[in-house]
């Protein structure tokens, strides 16, 4: 029988409807992916145990590509069918990948736009790599869960841009995943200590890996992380100790590498073997042999390692500052350190964190798995697996979205603070007999009229077949993506035709700029209220002058004696001169006394069977 | 009337209290759903109600309302593993029949 997952208190699904969800750090060297079972999040292994997966692939003529451990052994003999790192690769152009300098090897197809990479199995671009390597962590995602993942939530370092991020999500389509969401990787970490949990904070999140280094400084408040900084050294990490190291074997054994890359790659092997083994013993026994066979044997204690290794982590400072002077913040406004990445399992990159942040940083979670856990958490949360209460505020709309409706009023549609992704949908009807176009004019802001509120975006739907007023309902459907980009569809529900726009709703607003838009709302809320009273009255006499009108300029002349025609007429009169005016009660109590002068008037166009399908909705009107 | 536990079942649910930072126990329960008419329910406890019976394996409480019981007696629980995956299990003697995946029953 199937194997059960215990959830949370009344949060059982019923079967056949787990709702299974992972979070995957994509990463520049080692991927993860990590779900959360029985309420605890952990990365998954593969059937040999192993959790990181190299983010290596190699291509073949005529075989599928091979990703992970494998690939990585055989970048030394195949490399320019094996791509490594492409994760550095992810949005650029090709004009950008140039600049990134000499240290890609591969062979780029000509041309502008992606760049891609000729291989044996053909060029190939740097998301269908990415997405090699997302399809093997989602089959083993698939494998270790016991079914198919209904989302994943993959995370991008903070300073990645709108293409990066794009490309990031493409490639997580290709691989056959639904991409609940992208996270920023400190984000993820933060998370994966329930930072998140915390009313309010400041977060320095050190990053350090295999060949990158990243600081980001995030700030919370009320459930929302915002990135206030970023800095970091691209080519800053453990490989560079490893070089360090290795140099000083290949010193101290009197042996010169540049002859054989093979004594360099040993050397390098046990370079970070002498590391890891620091981390715990005080002194580390290294061994090389010589390419005429003789064997040097030394030993590497903690002083000469700190030696090697202590000016590449201090190296870290630099951007630590940085960081903390663009966020504008000192030392002791951070209320937590959280270590990332490989490297940071190094007592002295503990020391040294603690030293630049003058506090002792989190460092109880494997910090390469740290990411990955952080995402399986927030996944859970997105595919529904937990309680709304428990619901992670990572992203809100900050100002309400909505469409123009008649009078030069707003309807809003989604209000501010939901949270994304969000999709919200209304019906509106035409407005005017014979209709056949609806301008669609989307609106940001808290007030009631247009004029006051940011106007994003317009487009019409036309082909609306003719009909009675009223008679053609419009569904405006408003879908806002994790990612904060907003689309807006129009369709026609009796016909079908629809049109819709996609738009970026935070593009070109500062903070500064919606805090104010709020404030003008409240300041204005009981004018707004009083305006948009007044414009409802005067679009509802509208409505009702437009359909007497029409009515009885069809029927009129047939149902109605002179005398009723008269005191009809003098209605509408004085209803059009109370539209004209600014009171509101009046123009309701116009419309009221049109609608009893009218009743009769109604009841006949109806008895006398005058088969048009409009009637019952004028009767409807004038009620 | 009885559920039990393996050793191994347990020593999971301890693990996942303890990760979970809070829970009495859990709770084992049945209900109405799926292709195959019942459905298990795994899940934290952290009110015991009035109509729950406790029972006590190796040192973690299973919480069982006394409708589920009708259905569970006589269940032991395992946690086991095929292949990757990993979660558990419930031996129950009182089911008749199963949908293909098991994850609904009949009785």
């Amino acid at each position: 029988m199937a194997l059960l997952q215990i959830s949370e208190p009344g949060q059982s699904t019923a079967p056949h409807q787990h709702r299974l969800a992972v979070g995957i750090d994509l990463g520049t060297t080692n991927s993860l992916v990590a779900s959360v079972r029985s309420g605890m999040a952990d990365t998954l292994p593969d059937a040999e145990g192993r959790h990181l997966l190299p983010s290596v692939v190699r291509y073949f003529g005529n075989a599928q590509p091979l990703v992970g451990e494998q690939a990585l052994a055989d970048a030394a003999t195949d490399p320019f069918n094996t791509i490594a790192s492409v994760k550095r690769l992810m949005g650029r152009g090709l004009d950008d990948v140039k600049t990134l300098g000499g240290a890609l090897p591969y062979n780029f197809e000509p041309g502008s736009g992606m760049p891609r990479i000729s291989t044996a199995a053909g060029p190939v671009s740097p998301v269908e790599v990415s997405a090699e390597i997302l399809r093997v962590l989602k089959l083993r995602a698939e494998l270790a869960l016991g079914g198919e993942l209904s989302g994943a939530v993959i995370t991008v370092p903070a300073y990645f841009d709108d293409s990066q991020r794009q490309a990031t999500k493409d490639a997580g389509r290709l691989a056959g995943l639904t991409v609940l969401r992208l996270l920023n990787e400190p984000t993820a970490a933060a998370v994966a200590y329930g930072l998140d949990k915390k009313a309010e904070g400041i977060f320095a999140i050190y990053d350090l890996g295999g060949g990158t280094f990243d600081l980001s400084i995030l700030r919370l408040n009320q459930g929302v992380f915002e990135v206030l900084a970023t800095a970091g050294d691209s080519a800053l990490g453990g490989d560079d100790m490893d070089h360090a190291i290795a140099h000083w074997m290949l010193q101290q054994a009197g042996v010169d590498a540049s002859a054989d890359p093979r004594i360099a790659r040993r050397a390098l092997r046990d370079a970070r073997k002498a590391k890891h083994v620091l981390s715990d013993a005080p002194w580390a026994e290294v061994s090389m042999t010589r390419p005429d066979g003789s064997v040097w044997q030394g030993r590497l204690g903690q002083e000469e390692f700190a030696a090697l290794v202590d000016p590449i982590i201090g190296r870290t400072a630099a951007p630590c500052r940085k960081a903390m002077r663009d966020a504008g913040i000192a030392p002791a406004d951070i209320t937590e350190v959280v270590l990332v990445g490989g490297s940071t399992r190094m007592p002295r990159v503990r020391q040294r964190a603690a030293d630049i942040f003058g506090r002792t940083p989190l460092a109880d979670i494997d910090p390469d798995r740290v990411v990955a856990i952080g995402a399986a958490i927030q996944a859970d949360v997105l595919a529904g697996n937990k309680s709304s209460e428990e619901m992670l505020l990572l992203d809100v709309i900050p100002l309400s979205l909505g469409i123009e409706i008649m009078g030069g009023m707003v309807e809003k549609i989604i209000p501010r603070n939901s949270t994304i992704p969000v999709a919200k949908a209304q019906d509106f009807t035409t407005f005017k007999d014979g209709q056949t176009a609806m301008a669609i004019h989307v609106l940001q802001g808290e007030r009631d009229l247009v004029s006051h509120c940011r106007s994003l975006a317009r487009f019409e739907l036309r082909g609306i077949p003719p009909m009675v007023a009223g008679a053609g309902r419009v569904r405006v459907t408003f879908q806002i993506d994790a990612d904060g980009l907003l689309s807006v569809s129009a369709q026609e529900l009796t016909s079908g035709v629809a049109s819709n726009v996609t738009v970026k709703p935070s593009y070109g607003l500062s903070d500064d700029e919606i805090e104010r838009m709020l404030r003008d709302s409240i300041v204005h809320a009981l004018e707004d209220n009083d305006v948009r009273s007044l414009r409802e009255r005067q679009v509802e006499a509208d409505r009702v002058v437009a359909a007497v009108e029409s009515a009885l300029a069809s029927d009129g002349a047939a149902l109605l004696s002179a005398q009723e025609r008269a005191s009809i007429d003098g209605e509408l009169a004085r209803l059009r001169s109370l539209r004209a005016g600014g009171d509101a009660a009046g123009i309701r109590e116009g419309i009221d006394a049109l609608d009893r002068v009218t009743q009769e008037f109604a009841a006949r166009r109806m008895n006398a069977g005058i088969g048009r399908a409009l009637s019952g909705h004028r009767l409807d009107e004038f009620g | 009337m009885s559920i039990t536990m393996t050793e191994r079942a347990a020593e999971q649910v301890r693990r996942s209290l303890v990760r979970r930072g809070k829970g009495e126990g859990l709770r084992l329960g049945v209900r109405t759903s799926g292709c195959s008419g019942k459905a298990y329910v795994l899940e934290f406890v952290d009110v015991i109600e009035p109509d729950d019976q406790v029972f006590e394996n190796h040192g973690v409480k299973v919480i069982v309302d006394s409708k589920s019981l009708l259905f569970l007696d006589g269940t032991e629980l395992d946690y086991g593993r095929e292949g990757l995956n990993e979660g558990f299990r419930f031996n129950n003697p009182n089911v008749k029949g199963q949908c293909g995946c098991g994850e609904s029953f009949t009785i």
